[in-house]
């Protein structure tokens, strides 16, 4: 049974009278899914995230999280999620296992039960030789890996995670979405997630949204959202100059047929199988195709179409800005 | 698949993980925690010997004046007995300034409120770390009460106070610190019940103040602000009815002053006043009841984003 695990409906933020940070957003969350937001800065994912972990009061709108309310229901809500924050929130002056003994007792978990799974939590996320060192002295990856296992103590069924993968390298990156995904498997969470990363976004996320000025614009499946762009694009020349753009429109799948800089433009679903059609037919009519590109659209092209502003210089802004603050904040407190 | 996290959850669950975090902070950084100790010991060599006020008036100060011996033919007995005379004289003098003869205990006791007005002004800065760390909306989104994250902030900052207390206390003595007559090993009992009350007050004081404030300059602007003025308007390194009028009015309704006179009875002072300690008591709890009620209900309202 595919149930609603979060349901929005309407919800929205107003900040000082004026400022409208969500203006009515709805969109549910199925059991099991990986539920992906997307947005430049400012969008306002950070304060929908903190409507539904329940920090943060909706101005107007509802919504629920396992039927729960999260304005009148905040206890419960709280008790079934968990939080991956942007931070890293865990103390460096206490070692690995303290931290994560210290979400459990947040939780209320007993100790005989929270010391058990906070050695099975270290274990799956590979920290289990470093759980008595002190905080501080763990990359930037293991950090990661320690929110992920704080997130976990209290066994959620909804995991959100705000930019999980926020300044880290490739590598680390990689390797913290394989123990994402394996903990999902593990425990079964609906996963809810923020990332500037669009790749990570498309490979991972079961359905997106895309926001921007607080207005969710689309939701779709990665596949959907590409496909909501026309579909593949094939881009091929011939040899001699003759107009071929109704011989084109006539294949299957070929939905815009374009003359550019002397080649010709084609968008087109399944782009892999029409562009042996397309040339089997050309070579039918007598021309020779000498040159030919096959092109799928990416992620960047969805939210290029949607936000007007390319994901890439939204990202890198709110990275560096993210880092900005980050280092100010280190620095401080040393 | 039923959702049992096995949580057997009352009110104040988690106050004592988050109270033993803050502590920990403490105790498990080496420098840190060296450092509270030595501050009260500079604090104590510094003000206690430098600022010695005892040492104006106390009998080894006075020295008969050798024109006085010349003009009136003194013998050598004579001076010793008028030394003896004025020195004496001197002592009573600070007996019925300061309650003892000795500055310095007169002196380690404001000083055990000067630290512990020092340590909770710390815990507004810890709520405003813990807001721009993200630590805060961690908690925030876990079933913890509201009421008890504060209340962990008031705990640790108080635990902190009564052992810089004891450390005072224990450094004091090598230094001159002498025990009034009134003393029995209950005034102890007494003097961490002031403490709590005191620390629990200012703590939840301090975090009030900064309970919505994102900058840390917020919290240290406040500090800067109110250390010296809540110090030096008590009774903390002078006694109130030596002051100008218009100080005495501000130090009598400090709170600081009551736990003051209050530790001094019973730690300094040959007699106890018991309806002057029961005033003093009386006074400091209404004061912790009073600002920890404000916190807790500032706390539902206000510590969420």
């Amino acid at each position: 049974m595919v149930e609603d695990v979060i349901r929005v409906e309407g919800l929205s933020k107003t900040f000082n009278h004026s400022l409208k940070a969500v203006d009515h957003i709805s969109f549910s969350v199925k059991q099991g899914e990986i539920f992906g937001f997307l947005g430049p800065n400012g969008a306002g994912k950070t304060t929908t995230i903190n409507m539904l972990i329940t920090i943060l009061k909706p101005t107007e709108g509802k919504a629920t999280i396992l039927g729960s309310d999260i304005a009148n229901e905040s206890n419960e809500v709280r008790s079934s999620i968990g939080l991956v924050p942007q931070e890293y929130t865990a103390d460096d002056d206490l070692t690995g296992i303290e931290n994560i003994l210290l979400c459990a007792d947040l939780y209320g978990i007993p100790r005989e039960v929270s010391k058990k799974r906070a050695l099975e939590l270290l274990q799956l996320v590979e920290l289990i030789e470093f759980k008595d060192k002190k905080v501080q002295t763990y990359s930037g990856g293991m950090r990661r890996r320690l929110e992920l296992a704080c997130g976990l103590v209290n066994r959620p069924k909804v995991l959100f995670l705000d930019e999980p993968t926020l300044g880290l390298d490739v590598q680390t990156r990689t390797a913290t979405w394989n123990y994402i995904k394996t903990l999902k498997n593990e425990y079964g969470m609906t996963l809810f997630m923020t990332t500037h990363y669009l790749e990570e976004a498309d490979s991972l996320c079961d359905r997106i949204a895309i926001i921007d000025h607080g207005k969710i614009i689309v939701i779709g499946t990665p596949t959907e959202l590409k496909d909501s762009l026309g579909g593949d694009i094939i881009t091929l020349s011939i040899q001699k100059d003759t107009d071929i753009t109704s011989l084109i429109q006539k294949i299957t799948h070929v939905k815009e047929v374009k003359k550019e800089n002397g080649g010709y433009v084609i968008k087109s679903e399944n782009g892999e199988v029409t562009a042996p059609l397309i040339i089997e037919a050309l070579r039918k009519n007598g021309h020779v195709v000498t040159r030919l590109s096959l092109t799928k659209p990416t992620l960047n092209e969805v939210y290029l179409q949607y936000t007007g502003k390319s994901m890439r210089d939204a990202a890198d802004e709110s990275r560096e800005a993210g880092m900005a603050q980050r280092m100010m904040v280190r620095r401080a407190a040393h | 698949m039923t959702h049992t996290n096995g949580n057997s959850r009352n009110v104040l669950h988690g106050l004592w993980a988050l109270t033993n975090r803050e502590l920990k902070k403490w105790y498990k950084a080496p420098a840190v925690f060296i450092l509270t100790l030595i501050q009260p010991v500079i604090w104590l060599g510094l003000l206690g010997n430098a600022l010695n006020l005892g040492s104006l008036v106390g009998s080894s100060s006075f020295m008969v004046p050798p024109q006085l011996i010349t003009n009136l033919q003194l013998t050598p007995n004579q001076i010793a007995g008028l030394q003896t005379f004025f020195g004496g004289l001197g002592d009573t003098i600070l007996q019925s300034t300061f309650g003892t003869t000795s500055y310095i205990s007169f002196m380690a006791v404001g000083m055990i409120a000067f630290t512990a007005l020092f340590t909770t002004m710390f815990s507004g800065m810890s709520v405003v770390w813990d807001r721009r760390l993200g630590f805060l909306n961690k908690v925030l989104s876990t079933p913890v009460s509201r009421a008890v994250i504060i209340l962990s902030k008031v705990f640790s900052a108080t635990l902190r106070s009564m052992f810089q207390a004891s450390i005072i206390l224990l450094i004091a003595i090598p230094l001159g610190f002498k025990v009034g007559l009134a003393f029995t090993p209950l005034s102890i009992l007494g003097i961490y019940a002031f403490l709590f009350l005191i620390c629990v007050g200012l703590s939840s004081l301090f975090i009030a103040i900064n309970i919505r404030s994102t900058r840390i300059e917020t919290p240290m602007a406040v500090m800067n602000l109110l250390n010296l003025p809540l110090t030096f308007a008590s009774s903390a390194f002078f006694p109130i009815d030596r002051m100008p009028p218009w100080l005495q009015a501000v130090a009598n309704i400090n709170p600081l002053s009551y736990t003051i006179n209050g530790m001094r009875q019973l730690l300094i002072n040959d007699t106890i006043d018991f309806s002057a300690l029961a005033l003093q008591y009386a006074y400091v709890g209404i004061f912790a009841a009073v600002l920890t009620t404000i916190g807790i209900v500032l706390s539902w309202r206000y510590l969420n984003k």
